[in-house]
């Protein structure tokens, strides 16, 4: 089962068969989706869907299940229940889905330059036994120069900053020509400076209609940069404008024991505490 | 001068062990920078231990041919690293683990089947530690031809196995054959080590894939870049330690290994005093 699968994907990737992109459904649809780890559940019942050009802000406490959601859109983990399409296919018929890491699960002394890993978003396209031809080499370029990185492309990738290195990335799926782009966590851990030039290269992805779906922990950025919104503790709390999302109930209900609201004068303060890794607190068990 | 760089190369036998050095080294160097980038020196050491009781079973049966030996190991290495893949894939064990299991159980299994010879120590001392002062000229045929093939293949998919190895999940997206990609790299390391198997020997295998790549590493921020310093620098280990070898009568394989060791000292070294940081 797994080998035949296997072989459909080589023969499909190397016979470069790919799903269309009809323009009048939703860019992605979610479907009373189900994940589970081991027996323990990670997603349940998330039904939502994007359309060209949407900036969803994923946000919720951690353990909650975004980077499994995101990489459930991405076709890289395959759900237990439940439906995914993008453009009305599976997403394991798609190139055009970028998943941009963590910063922190990339191993940044491995030996390549800026450009290379900005090439790598080509290599869907160029197929078996070909280097990269003269429309390759343009996309990167481009790339680079949307992001501002064409002086620093000849950088190991270890040198750049932690902004250089996020935007590297959008580089990269800029030139995979990615049309939904998966962004895991890209704003931990940026100053306010490179955080504002992000917005700035989100805006113009915005413009080219490119669907983009960002996990987050700032529930202020969520509500201040995205146009939808969707509140996530395994199931799915909330979903639309952060005004009608982010509310004291279901941040209270997300949270639950994790965050504590404030009255002040001017309005409703929440404290969030997502301070650590896996939704593990210090002191608690394991 | 000359005489001391010449008077080795008078025997034939060490022209083909310095023929032989070369090609291993550089082949073992190559595939050896994606063991070095992908944490993977535990398996390739594993690996190279495991193919001993195929080796055993070659030996016992074939009348002393080598190709037999070779073919007997070439199968033993390619269903070890699947086994090794399968215990870690489908258990809670951990992949280091399982490792660990699959490769002192075989070599248990090959130095058993060995013993049952009586010139067992001296035997077992050559597929231990090598024997590269003995490589025939059929020897080197197939050594050319199965290290060909394999930097063929790593030349056919070097974009391939750049993305698997730096970003898997981006493999994934640009939807690569990952799981097939993944097995032809093991099937790749497990014909290196059996191509190397003569010169170095099973101990010391790990040295000639990882040492040389190691060392490239330090030098390089570039991939194509680090394959090809880390070829270099292990064909100049096996002249090398050849020479040492014969000058200072001590054991080839560890001559080439300790030459490749001293020349990453040398590197790490220079590159402390200097101050060089990543």
């Amino acid at each position: 089962m797994t080998i035949l699968s296997e072989l459909q994907r080589t023969s499909r990737h190397w016979s470069k068969q790919r799903a269309p992109h009809p323009s009048d459904i939703p860019v992605l649809r979610v479907q009373d989706l189900r994940v589970a780890y081991d027996g323990r559940v990670a997603l349940e019942g998330i039904s939502f869907s994007l359309h060209r050009g949407d900036r969803l802000a994923v946000v919720g406490p951690n353990g909650a299940g975004k980077s499994t959601l995101l990489k459930v859109i991405a076709g890289v983990l395959s759900p237990d229940d439940g439906k995914v399409d993008v453009f009305g296919h599976e997403p394991g018929g798609h190139i055009c889905i970028a998943y941009l890491p963590q910063r922190n699960q990339v191993d940044w002394r491995f030996p390549v330059r800026v450009a290379d890993v900005v090439m790598m978003g080509r290599v869907g396209r160029m197929g078996l036994f070909r280097n990269p031809r003269r429309e390759d080499h343009q996309r990167v370029h481009q790339a680079l120069e949307t992001v501002n990185l064409t002086d620093l492309a000849d950088r190991q990738i270890s040198q750049l900053s932690g902004g250089q290195q996020q935007r590297m990335f959008i580089a990269r799926a800029l030139a995979q020509e990615a049309e939904l782009v998966l962004m895991d966590e890209p704003l931990s851990g940026l100053d306010v400076q490179s955080q504002e030039d992000v917005f700035v290269i989100l805006d113009a992805l915005r413009q080219q209609e490119v669907t983009v779906l960002v996990s987050l922990h700032d529930l202020e950025i969520a509500a201040r940069h995205f146009d939808p919104v969707l509140l996530l503790n395994r199931q799915l709390v909330g979903f639309g404008p952060a005004v009608q999302v982010l509310t004291p109930e279901n941040l209270l209900h997300a949270y639950s024991g994790h965050l504590r609201l404030v009255e002040t004068g001017e309005g409703t303060l929440a404290l969030g505490d997502t301070c650590c890794d896996e939704g593990r607190h210090a002191g608690e068990p394991r | 001068m000359m005489d001391v760089i010449l008077a080795p190369l008078q025997y034939a036998f060490m022209v083909r062990g310095m023929v032989a050095a070369v090609l291993v080294g550089v082949v073992c160097a190559v595939v050896g920078t994606y063991i070095v980038l992908r944490g993977m020196a535990f398996f390739g050491d594993a690996l190279a231990h495991a193919i001993l009781p195929g080796i055993a079973v070659g030996y016992l049966l074939g009348d002393g041919r080598r190709g037999s030996l070779f073919w007997w190991a070439l199968v033993t290495a390619i269903l070890s690293s699947l086994g090794i893949g399968a215990i870690s894939r489908n258990t809670k064990i951990k992949e280091d683990t399982a490792i660990g299991i699959i490769f002192a159980g075989t070599f248990a299994l090959g130095v058993a089947l060995i013993s049952t010879v009586r010139s067992y120590s001296v035997d077992l001392a050559h597929f231990l530690f090598g024997n590269v002062l003995g490589v025939q000229a059929d020897d080197l045929w197939r050594m050319g031809f199965f290290g060909g093939l394999v930097l063929l293949t790593i030349w056919a998919f070097y974009k391939e196995f750049m993305v698997l190895s730096f970003d898997p999940i981006l493999a994934a997206t640009l939807r690569l054959p990952v799981r097939l990609l993944d097995f032809l790299l093991l099937v790749v390391i497990a014909v290196t080590i059996v191509v190397a198997l003569q010169t170095v020997g099973v101990a010391l295998m790990v040295a000639m894939l990882v040492t040389p790549a190691a060392t490239a590493y330090l030098l390089t921020h570039r991939l194509a870049v680090m394959m090809a310093l880390a070829a270099a620098l292990a064909s100049l280990a096996g002249v090398v330690g050849l020479y040492a070898s014969y000058y200072l009568s001590i054991a080839s394989g560890s001559a080439i290994v300790l030459t490749s060791t001293a020349i990453f000292g040398l590197v790490w070294g220079a590159r402390s005093l200097l101050w060089v940081r990543d």
